[in-house]
């Protein structure tokens, strides 16, 4: 399969780098003296909505899944790959045919060996139409060959290109060479699935009693919108460098609420509520603490046949765009150390440096001059202002945010702007009929990687909701998906969005918290907040 | 009571609970419908759903069907196997184990509110009755206004910093099997402002009743005045405190999503509300159709009870 012999040491190295940076004896700093109970007690919002890995779909499911399962490859606190079941893998010429090589002693915490078919079983069953998993379009865009006509139902599950070559030995072909392939066998739709349990108990496989599962963890208890526990799993291949032996997850829906317990010792980590980081960080030094995230903010012009006439008018949306006051929204209506947006892409993304355009580099001053000059030069003045509508989903912290922009708006350029806030659902349905004139929008990546950013903005995409089409840019995406290194194209791409503006990026998102000063190891560099309980230990203090 | 009354009270509930089932009946079609027309729909998300996969999903849910059938098939696995549908946004469990789990809780706290609100509303008002403007009246009367005022979205915030920040003596939420510790609060917090009102109605009944004619019989008839609160002044003094108490009950099982929210106890009015967020039609019918069965059997209990009350009241 390996062609040439550079391409099989490239890989080689690769894969050996790969194990070299997995040492887990350095989790702990010398000196460092480990509690004697070593819980994790930690707020979700919300129920999650499944352990099952195939299933799982939203962020609160995913950090328990991570724990119970383990994929291919996992990441280090940096968000670096590191090996996970497979110890490594290498890629054919044209990096279509990627092979994993399983360690020999992963094991289900039944006991079984973790193989190679259980992956193919667990692939198949995440493209499977009748398992119907709201991640199907994950394969999908993972490339794996046949995928596609599978959900579509034109071919059997039987027949997705992933093959166990032997029981330690798992193949996968893809349609169109990935460079960021591996990094997507993170995501949890990719784990291993047991098959006799799931046939044992159907839908009923994933309570407490029934579970088996390969990761570092095992789930002991779940209360329906109250509490699940997580415990260490002893048959863990690296059982013996994981330290923390518990894991809870408590549902608290008000932040509020979750803030005070966290006072009162219940909590260990929880985020803080909008608006109250400056004060808790000045209360509570090193426990209120704020790193950047994988998400942008924006608002999205319509651009398309159902949108105002203004919109389409460059200066119009330039001018608008120059005149919101960044630094204002971040450090005074957030104040959670959200970085200020000038790009669509967050800096934080990997092998990702933001061009630096021209309206980054002025003053606030001369980006409000520019502004009004540009929208006088479209012929918008006091006696025939500009006037839109601005939707986002009603939540506080979102009105904080159009509140401010439309005073800005309203104060510098005389537009005149009238907000509309609605319910999520509704919010979803029309903005998703471009029945809108600016609306907001936010995105958190599903792979770190400037594409997951960009695909956005394709003409084709789903989620383009303001229907931008650009030509150069779509041209530009599709080379850079094929190309080994593509920074150079994303930055074009967003040099062609500064000047183009169909959208205008307000902030990146930051994840703030109340994190106890005893939990060691949090992944604070790790952008997509991909966290592993296993990674994680508790100080005495 | 003898046997006519029996039989008459027995044929009048089964009347009223024949007329019951056409009464959920219509709920459930209003409700269904509803839901429908309310924009967007379960899956309905922010990343929009490429057709194949959607249509999987719908497929799978039967969604796909025409909406009367969908209806129909509703209905049928509810009469057939008791089987009130999937839960489309918690895929591990289903609407029965929702309701199987998330009812209990709020019965339990909800009860034990009713109680709370009930017995200690009551005695406020029947002393501010009886010790007619004296300081016990002035007091009592305070005391009402106050809880009145006090809903239970400020009551908990309050009750979460006395008693977890400042003094640490109870728990900030959970439910941890419905120990005690847990229950303090969610019952305190939801039985406050009714428990205000039933003084309030109590007090102002029994004042009317004790002004009365048969009052006036028994105290001139040298009976103490213990006996004639208790043997003739409470029970009509009670009855506008049952009419009031019925919907309260059903209330306090229903209306109980802040309290589930607030203090974590994984109630189903929270599941309730969620469920209406996400579009979630198979929860949200299920909870709806749960509470409404309730208050048609709670308003049955209350109108029974009437005539267990007073005498003149005949069915």
């Amino acid at each position: 399969m390996l062609k040439t012999r550079k391409t099989f040491l490239l890989a080689l190295v690769s894969s050996s780098l790969l194990i070299g940076t997995a040492s887990a004896s350095s989790k702990v700093p010398d000196g460092v003296k480990l509690a004697e109970d070593q819980t994790f007690v930690y707020r979700v919002l919300d129920e999650h909505s499944s352990v099952d890995p195939q299933v799982v779909e939203d962020v609160t499911g995913s950090e328990v899944v991570r724990d119970l399962f383990e994929g291919l490859m996992n990441q280090d606190s940096d968000g670096n790959l590191v090996p996970g079941v497979a110890t490594g893998y290498t890629v054919n010429d044209d990096n279509t045919v990627y092979t994993f090589t399983l360690r020999d002693n992963a094991k289900w915490s039944n006991g079984d060996a973790v193989t190679a078919q259980d992956f193919v079983y667990g692939w198949q069953r995440a493209v499977d139409p009748e398992l119907a998993s709201p991640y199907q379009w994950f394969m999908e865009l993972m490339s794996i060959r046949n995928a596609a006509e599978i959900i579509k139902g034109e071919k059997a599950k039987e027949e997705l290109a992933v093959k166990a070559i032997d029981d330690l030995t798992f193949e996968v072909t893809l349609t169109a060479p990935l460079p960021y392939f591996a990094q997507m066998t993170t995501q949890s739709t990719t784990y291993p699935a047991p098959r006799a349990v799931i046939e044992k108990h159907g839908d009923k496989w994933t309570r407490p009693e029934n579970i088996v599962s390969n990761g570092a963890y095992i789930l002991t208890e779940h209360v329906p919108n109250e509490r699940s526990v997580r415990e260490r799993n002893v048959q863990y291949w690296d059982n013996d460098n994981t330290i923390l032996d518990k894991t809870v997850a408590l549902v608290i829906n008000d932040e509020n609420v979750a803030l005070t317990r966290f006072l009162a010792g219940e909590l260990d980590r929880t985020e803080v509520p909008a608006g109250q980081f400056p004060r808790l960080q000045k209360e509570y030094p090193g426990v209120a603490i704020s790193f950047p995230r994988l998400c942008n903010y924006y608002y999205t012009f319509n651009l398309s046949d159902s949108g105002p006439e203004a919109f389409k008018d460059v200066r119009v949306r330039q001018a608008l765009a120059l005149a919101v006051d960044r630094k204002i929204i971040s450090e005074k209506v957030l104040a959670g150390g959200q970085p200020e947006a000038y790009t669509f892409t967050p800096e934080a993304v990997a092998g990702f440096t933001p061009p630096v355009t021209e309206m980054a580099t002025m003053s606030q001053a001369d980006r409000d001059a520019k502004a009004k000059q540009l929208l006088a030069e479209a012929g918008y003045d006091k006696s025939n202002p500009l006037s839109f509508e601005m939707i986002y989903n009603t939540s506080e912290s979102h009105k904080k945010v159009a509140v401010a922009m439309s005073q800005m708006w309203k104060q510098k350029l005389g537009t005149q702007i009238s907000l509309a806030n609605m319910e999520w659902k509704v919010f979803l349905e029309t903005r998703g009929n471009q029945d809108f004139e600016l609306a907001r929008g936010a995105w958190c990546g599903d792979y770190n990687e400037a594409s997951t950013f960009l695909d956005l903005l394709d003409s084709e995409s789903g989620y383009n909701d303001g229907k931008y089409n650009n030509a150069k840019l779509d041209e530009l995406l599709d080379t850079a998906k094929r190309s080994t290194d593509a920074a150079d194209y994303y930055r074009q791409i967003e040099e062609m969005l500064a000047s183009d503006m169909p959208v205008i990026p307000v902030y990146h998102y930051a994840g703030v918290y109340m994190m106890d000063s005893d939990v060691g190891n949090w992944p604070v560099n790790n952008v997509q907040t991909r966290w592993y309980s296993k990674d994680l230990y508790k100080t005495a203090q | 009571m003898g046997p006519l009354l029996v039989l008459a009270m027995l044929s009048y509930t089964i009347r009223r609970l024949l007329v019951a089932i056409p009464t959920i009946l219509l709920l459930i079609v209003a409700c269904f419908f509803l839901m429908h027309v309310a924009p967007g729909g379960p899956f309905t998300s922010e990343r929009p759903l490429p057709e194949a996969v959607l249509a999987n999903i719908e497929a799978r849910y039967g969604l796909d069907q025409p909406l009367w059938k969908q209806l129909w098939d509703y209905l049928t696995n509810i009469v057939v196997h008791f089987d009130f549908g999937p839960s489309f946004k918690f895929k591990d469990r289903d609407v029965n184990d929702i309701i199987a789990h998330g009812f209990p809780i709020s019965l339990t706290y909800g009860f034990l509110a009713f109680l709370a609100a009930s017995i200690v509303g009551i005695a406020l008002g029947v002393a501010a009755a009886i010790r007619h403007n004296t300081w016990i009246d002035y007091f009592a009367v305070c005391l009402g206004v106050a809880a009145q005022a006090l809903p239970n979205f400020i009551m908990g915030p309050i009750l979460i910093l006395t008693f977890t920040l400042w003094l640490g003596l109870l728990p900030g939420g959970g439910w941890n099997g419905g120990q005690w510790q847990y229950l303090v609060m969610p019952v305190i917090a939801l039985s406050t402002s009714y428990m205000g009102s039933i003084a309030r109605i109590t007090r102002s009944s029994m004042l009317e009743i004790l002004h009365s004619n048969f009052i006036r019989t028994a105290r001139a008839k040298g009976l103490p005045e213990y006996l004639i609160i208790w043997r003739h002044a409470l029970k009509p003094t009670l009855l506008p405190v049952i009419s009031y108490l019925g919907p309260v009950f059903v209330y306090v099982l229903t209306g109980s999503v802040f309290v589930d929210i607030y203090f974590s106890t994984g109630g189903l009015g929270q599941s309730y509300v969620s469920s209406a967020l996400s579009r979630d039609y198979a929860v949200l019918l299920g909870v709806t159709i749960l509470y409404g069965a309730l208050t048609v059997i709670v308003n049955l209990l209350t109108d029974l009870a009437y005539a267990w009350f007073d005498p003149k009241i005949r069915y």
